[in-house]
């Protein structure tokens, strides 16, 4: 279907002669947040299943978790929390920089988020080569030597900051698109839902990290 | 009615603009209707593939021994038969065939709330079905794991489990965008006046479905990457040697499956809700018990996972409390029964085909739902884990309700969809050979079950014999129902009569518009102030011509 300018609503009437309007399923703000949060729902579905089985080996495995958490960099870790959050910051502005009618500087913060994005991929990228050139990663020699917790624990670890990265990698996407549309004269100050999912999506991106970075870093 | 009027078979919107081709036509439509025969067409297209490869099963159990095919072979087959029919028929099935098609019809709405996901969504089907196919001829074929991806053999195994893995996780993907599309159509597409107690049952069980679509698909999506994970970089996670726990999988992917199993049936009890008060011509008895229980199933269905691992290694106490939760789940689905037997009482029925599958299903599914009651206790249990009685209960119930159910609707509906009618005698008949080979099928497995035939077994002790003689020649029986039906359908949509906008005298609102509908459904969206089913003497109570458009206020 192709964007057609929305015309005047439809209105029925019941047999009292009240209108009632009919929702047009082609622009429909609060259907497309709903969906949206539906969305969301399963992503905390999926990132609740990798804390259920986190929680479940932690329970089984405690000494050898809490020391293998001593071996995670918390410096670079706490960075990238607070660069995430800044991030989710800049997103949330660009949101209220459109709908105030300032698509420029809304684009300034995107591309701001954008610009921190990387940069967490980029420490988690040093994170990662680290850990790697020390051997230890799923299936490594090295590891397999140790102990089944700490196996596990890295396992664990390369999996959920590797899930988590993948997201951040298809925000960044997402922005781009993002952006093309506001350029595009697509997203405006009226219609500006698309950007307003993104936040949301941003949102949960950053604040599964806030669980990430405690359960991993800090249960030393 | 406006003869002239053009169907969505003639014009159709699509996502890249108008194209030439009529397939293009097809393959970027983004009107609901299409988008549901294209699920429809592919949906069958496998479920054919998943019936031949249980024939050729059934035809290797004919005698005991080896016979034509090898042991490895047959374990691909029941693996491949599953996954078909799980993932690629019966998830589907329901929903995003027949519901794409009518949950718009039925709410008075011009399409569901997202139709670019619709598409993006059977795309998304279409391509893990191929990955699916694919698998089959790479390597060491396709997974013999059997379609639940058990570890630590899942990981170990040397056939393409991956490929299948990856399949399942896509399909999943699809199944969970076509939940979230229903869930916010229900929400925000109801005609003005349908609050969520007017709406068609049909509606109420899709609703459930989508909830569960959301909520439960996305943790089994997550341990189905898990799996692959410890197979390519072996994160140890379910790796017994590393520490991992492969009951742990076992958890998580029943977590997801077995609500699954309530995700197929509650849109199958939709269609019994539409059907049973339009043929016995009255309105539907205990309409917000019905619609309450959909609800309650899709809740209580989430608690009962541990069910299938009493064998596997849990607490006493657990095993319990899963017993007994089991059990609740069949309240709510006693109340529907009750609720369509005493719509059924002192009405006279009128026994078309659907109503004939209606029927017949209550007898089936009754014995499957049953069955299950027998298996969801612990001590029993331990004793038939594993065996035919298993199978042949998730065949009754899954086979028995779902698929009847889906066939009942097919023939419903059939005349709204094509807009002809099939024949009735060779429709109906095509019930009874197909119920009566079902049975045939199926029963002796109770029998064969109980006696200790264990599932998945390439082969058997001699006394087994006659169990797998008469179901091996009830498959036969039940292919060839399968054949007659389908033969049926076409020849009626090829050379049927037509058929008029409401040949069965329903209530519901798809049956206010012409057969086949128009793009976007409605020249005129009612207000909806009444109940579905309003019978008086009857006959409907109500009657519209929602094909054009009005511009005065309606009655």
């Amino acid at each position: 279907m192709s964007n057609t300018v929305s015309t005047e609503p439809e209105i029925i009437y019941d047999k009292q002669g009240n209108p009632h309007e009919v929702v047009d399923f082609n622009n429909d703000y609060e259907g497309a947040k709903l969906g949206f949060w539906l969305f969301l729902f399963t992503e905390i579905m999926i990132f609740g299943a990798m804390f259920l089985v986190f929680g479940f080996y932690l329970f089984q495995n405690t000494p050898e978790f809490m020391q293998s958490s001593g071996e995670l960099n918390r410096v670079l870790g706490g960075t990238n929390t607070f660069i995430l959050l800044l991030s989710a910051l800049c997103m949330g502005l660009s949101l209220v920089k459109l709908r105030n009618g300032q698509p420029n500087t809304s684009k300034k913060f995107i591309w701001a988020t954008i610009v921190l994005a990387t940069i967490f991929l980029v420490i988690k990228y040093i994170e990662w080569s680290h850990e790697i050139h020390l051997g230890i990663y799923p299936g490594s020699p090295t590891l397999n030597e140790m102990e089944n917790g700490t196996k596990l624990f890295f396992g664990l670890y390369f999996t959920m900051t590797g899930l988590h990265g993948l997201h951040i990698i298809i925000g960044i996407g997402v922005m781009f698109w993002v952006l093309a549309l506001i350029n595009s004269g697509k997203i405006t100050s009226t219609d500006f839902v698309v950007l307003e999912n993104t936040a949301l999506y941003w949102d949960l991106v950053h604040l599964v990290w806030v669980f990430v970075f405690p359960i991993f870093y800090l249960i030393y | 009615m406006n003869n002239v009027q053009k169907s969505f078979y003639d014009e159709t919107h699509t996502i890249f603009g108008h194209h030439k081709n009529k397939i293009l036509q097809w393959i970027f439509s983004i009107d609901h209707k299409r988008i549901s025969l294209m699920y429809l067409f592919v949906m069958l297209a496998f479920f054919a593939v998943a019936v031949i490869v249980a024939l050729i099963m059934r035809l290797e159990l004919f005698s005991p021994g080896q016979d034509f095919i090898d042991p490895n072979t047959y374990n691909q087959a029941f693996t491949l038969h599953g996954v078909i029919m799980i993932f690629l028929f019966i998830v589907p099935g329901i929903p995003a065939a027949l519901g794409n098609f009518l949950l718009p019809l039925q709410l008075g709405a011009r399409d569901v709330s997202f139709p670019k996901l619709n598409l993006l969504s059977w795309w998304l089907y279409v391509f893990g079905a191929l990955l699916a196919v694919a698998s089959l001829f790479i390597g060491d074929g396709f997974a013999d794991t059997g379609w639940t991806f058990y570890a630590p053999y899942s990981v170990k195994t040397g056939t393409n489990v991956v490929w299948a893995l990856s399949a399942a996780f896509i399909l999943g993907f699809a199944s969970i965008l076509t939940g979230i599309n229903f869930v916010a159509t229900i929400h925000r597409l109801r005609a003005p006046g349908m609050g969520f107690f007017k709406m068609p049952l049909f509606v109420w069980g899709l609703y459930a479905t989508s909830w569960i679509q959301i909520l439960a698909t996305p943790v089994v999506g997550i341990s189905l990457i898990m799996v692959i994970l410890e197979r390519t970089l072996g994160i140890g996670i379910f790796d017994p040697t590393k520490g991992g726990d492969p009951v742990l999988l076992e958890h998580m992917f029943w977590i997801y499956s077995h609500p699954a199993v309530y995700l197929m049936i509650l849109p199958a009890f939709g269609i019994a809700s539409e059907i049973v008060p339009t043929f016995c011509r009255k309105p539907i008895f205990g309409y917000h018990a019905i619609a309450i229980s959909s609800a309650m199933i899709a809740g209580v269905g989430y608690l009962v996972w541990g069910h299938h691992m009493y064998t596997s290694g849990e607490s006493e106490m657990i095993k319990l409390i899963f017993s007994a939760l089991t059990f609740f789940v069949a309240v709510p689905t006693g109340v529907k029964f009750f609720d369509w037997i005493a719509t059924m009482y002192k009405a006279s029925i009128d026994f078309k085909t659907p109503m004939l599958w209606t029927v017949g299903t209550f007898v089936t599914f009754i014995i499957g739902g049953l069955t299950g009651l027998i298996v969801a206790s612990v001590g029993v249990d331990v004793y038939l884990h594993d065996t035919y009685f298993v199978v042949a209960h998730f065949h009754y119930a899954i086979l028995g309700g779902v698929v009847f159910l889906m066939f009942a609707g097919f023939h419903y509906w059939f005349p709204k969809i094509t807009g002809k009618m099939y024949d009735e005698k060779h429709a109906s008949r095509a019930f009874y050979v197909i119920f009566v080979g079902f049975n045939m099928l199926w029963f002796p497995m109770f029998l064969a079950g109980m006696f200790g035939m264990p599932r998945r077994y390439f082969d058997y002790l001699p006394e087994f014999e006659i169990y797998h003689k008469v179901a091996t020649m009830g498959s036969w029986l039940f292919a060839l129902g399968l054949i007659y039906m389908f033969a049926t359908l076409y020849r009626g949509w090829r050379y049927g009569e037509k058929a008029g906008a409401n040949p069965w005298n329903a209530t519901t609102l798809e049956w206010q518009i012409p057969s086949p509908p128009q793009l976007e459904n409605f020249g005129t969206i009612p207000y909806v102030d009444f109940m579905p089913y309003e019978y008086k003497d009857g006959e409907p109570v109500h009657h519209f011509d929602l094909a054009v458009k009005e511009d005065s206020p309606h009655e």
